[in-house]
């Protein structure tokens, strides 16, 4: 809690104590440059997370809530173990409602393949029931069991095979979203770390001088400190806003859940990237003043 | 207020000084001699604490130096005034700002002190120089502004190394005034320099003690100083 203070005083300013140590223009542009850049790649990492979140939310919710039973029975014995099938899962536990999909439905899920004029009729196709879970769901092993004595053409898919995987990729691509961003920080404070450093060296005459004087290590830091964070500020506050800008007209409609056509902020999302220069500076002041009091206690 | 007692200090590998014992009183003036590289610089920062003993015990107001931490020495520091033969100045400040630099270290409000300074400056003759940058001022003028800046944080002590090391005679004297008009305040006064003139020229004002240091030792000087 004692930064908390010294945190404020980057930002209020001094102007006396700022003028200790002379201007350093190429320093300056860097930690700006490197603090926007850092800022505009976080842009782009918290999008791809929030984007990936979205997606591993929207599938696992499908997967959570959704099965479907496929009914492959000789032509005679197909309106029977369909409705053997829709009798037993109207009694089975944790099922909300099951629906068999009319055959035009059917044809239109088929259409993208075969052409609108597919003649569903004659062609062998299964008959498909879509089911919708409760919040408390079913015991699909328990289902099969029942499906098998009931309806033996009938197959129970929870889409677990081929959702589980996808809505773990989309997990992980959100995990590497946050990582990243955890990633360009350090990368950012190593950066004005190293800035810093080399600030504190170049000025080695003025914090002899400044210490010969009385200067406490806090009163000599404070003036490297509120510098580095201020420019911090200024770079992420320019490279959040560009990367704001370009997240913004990336082309796609939005609305999918895909990553590609999704990746972008919705709603209050556009709100979260705005902490980003303020976290930077937070970075900055923590990477300066640690350097700068390492640095400080070998000289006398 | 500053003690040296059987103080040694080594650098490397070779004993520089030995056994040193040394008192400052309020109100003490003493001058300390002894040819170039004799230890008279390293003396001075035993007693601001630059430097630390490798045996012996340094006291600064009472406080012993090796029980300080960092906050402690720099508090110490602002109690004694130095003034150095380069002076150490901010080139990119301008001088008035380079003089109250010790009021703003101290978190002091320099503007409030503004009056203060300018009575200073006008002290040791430099208030047309107050907007001039250091490398733009005369070595009389650094000097005195190096004094300036020593004493605005009205210290107990002073302690000066080669002050009058690169001025004329006339300023060297002009130099030593200021410097006894400070101990006549009751000001510590301990000055390293290898001109043995000035020391006969504030001998004639101001009682003042010669200490030369010889093989590694502190000898309180012959009666011809």
């Amino acid at each position: 809690m004692r930064r908390l203070p010294a945190l404020g005083d980057a930002f209020a300013g001094d102007p006396g104590a700022d003028r200790i140590v002379p201007p350093s223009g190429f320093t300056a542009r860097l930690t700006q440059f490197t603090a926007a850049a850092m800022a505009f790649l976080a842009v782009f990492a918290l999008a791809l997370s929030l984007a990936a979140g979205r997606l591993a939310d929207h599938w696992g919710e499908a997967l959570a809530r959704t099965a479907t039973v496929r009914i492959s029975a000789p032509e005679g014995q197909m309106a029977t173990q369909t409705d053997a099938v829709l009798a037993v899962l109207a009694t089975t536990p944790g099922i909300a409602g099951a629906r068999l999909i009319p055959e035009d439905e059917q044809r239109a899920l088929l259409a993208p393949w075969f052409g609108p004029d597919l003649p569903v009729e004659s062609l062998p196709l299964p008959r498909l029931v879509e089911i919708t879970e409760t919040a408390e769901g079913m015991d699909a092993e328990a289902l099969r069991l029942r499906l098998s004595g009931e309806a033996p053409g009938a197959v129970l898919d929870d889409h677990t095979r081929w959702r589980r995987p996808l809505v773990e990729a989309a997990g992980r691509l959100r995990l590497l979203g946050w990582l990243s961003i955890g990633l360009i920080g350090a990368t950012m404070a190593a950066m004005i770390a190293l800035s810093a450093n080399a600030a504190l060296a170049a000025n080695a005459r003025v914090i002899e001088v400044l210490r010969l004087v009385g200067a406490r290590d806090t009163f000599i830091a404070r003036a490297f400190v509120r510098r580095f964070t201020r420019r911090a500020l200024e770079g992420a506050a320019i490279g959040t806003a560009a990367g704001m800008v370009a997240v913004a007209v990336l082309p796609g409609d939005g609305a999918g859940p895909g990553v590609l056509t999704g990746l972008g902020f919705r709603g209050l999302d556009w709100l979260l990237p705005l902490a980003l220069p303020l976290i930077a500076a937070g970075v900055a002041f923590g990477a300066t003043r640690l350097t700068a009091m390492r640095v400080l206690k070998g000289i006398t | 207020m500053i003690e040296l007692e059987d103080v040694s200090h080594s650098y490397g590998g070779g004993e520089l000084l030995s056994g040193i014992s040394l008192k400052l009183e309020p109100g003490s003036f003493h001058f300390l001699t002894g040819p170039s590289g004799a230890g008279k610089s390293t003396l001075l920062k035993l007693c601001y604490a630059e430097l630390t003993p490798s045996r012996g015990r340094v006291r600064l107001f009472g406080a012993e130096l090796g029980g300080m931490d960092r906050d402690a020495v720099a508090r110490t520091r602002r109690r004694i005034g130095v003034v150095h033969q380069d002076c150490q100045f901010l080139d990119h400040l301008p001088l008035s700002e380079n003089i109250s630099l010790p009021l703003l270290a101290a978190g002091r409000d320099v503007a409030a002190e503004a009056g203060n300074l300018k009575e200073l400056m006008a002290w040791v003759g430099l208030e047309a120089q107050a907007g001039s940058l250091p490398p733009q001022l005369s070595g009389g003028e650094r000097q005195r502004a190096a004094l300036a800046r020593a004493v605005i944080m009205a210290p107990d002590v002073i302690l000066a190394d080669e002050p009058t090391g690169n001025v004329d005679w006339e300023m060297s004297l002009r130099i030593l005034q200021l410097l006894i008009e400070l101990n006549r305040m009751g000001k510590a006064i301990l000055v390293a320099t290898h001109d043995l003139n000035l020391i006969r020229a504030a001998k004639a004002h101001v009682a003042a003690r010669v200490l030369r240091i010889k093989g590694r030792q502190l000898l309180l000087a012959g009666a011809d100083l």
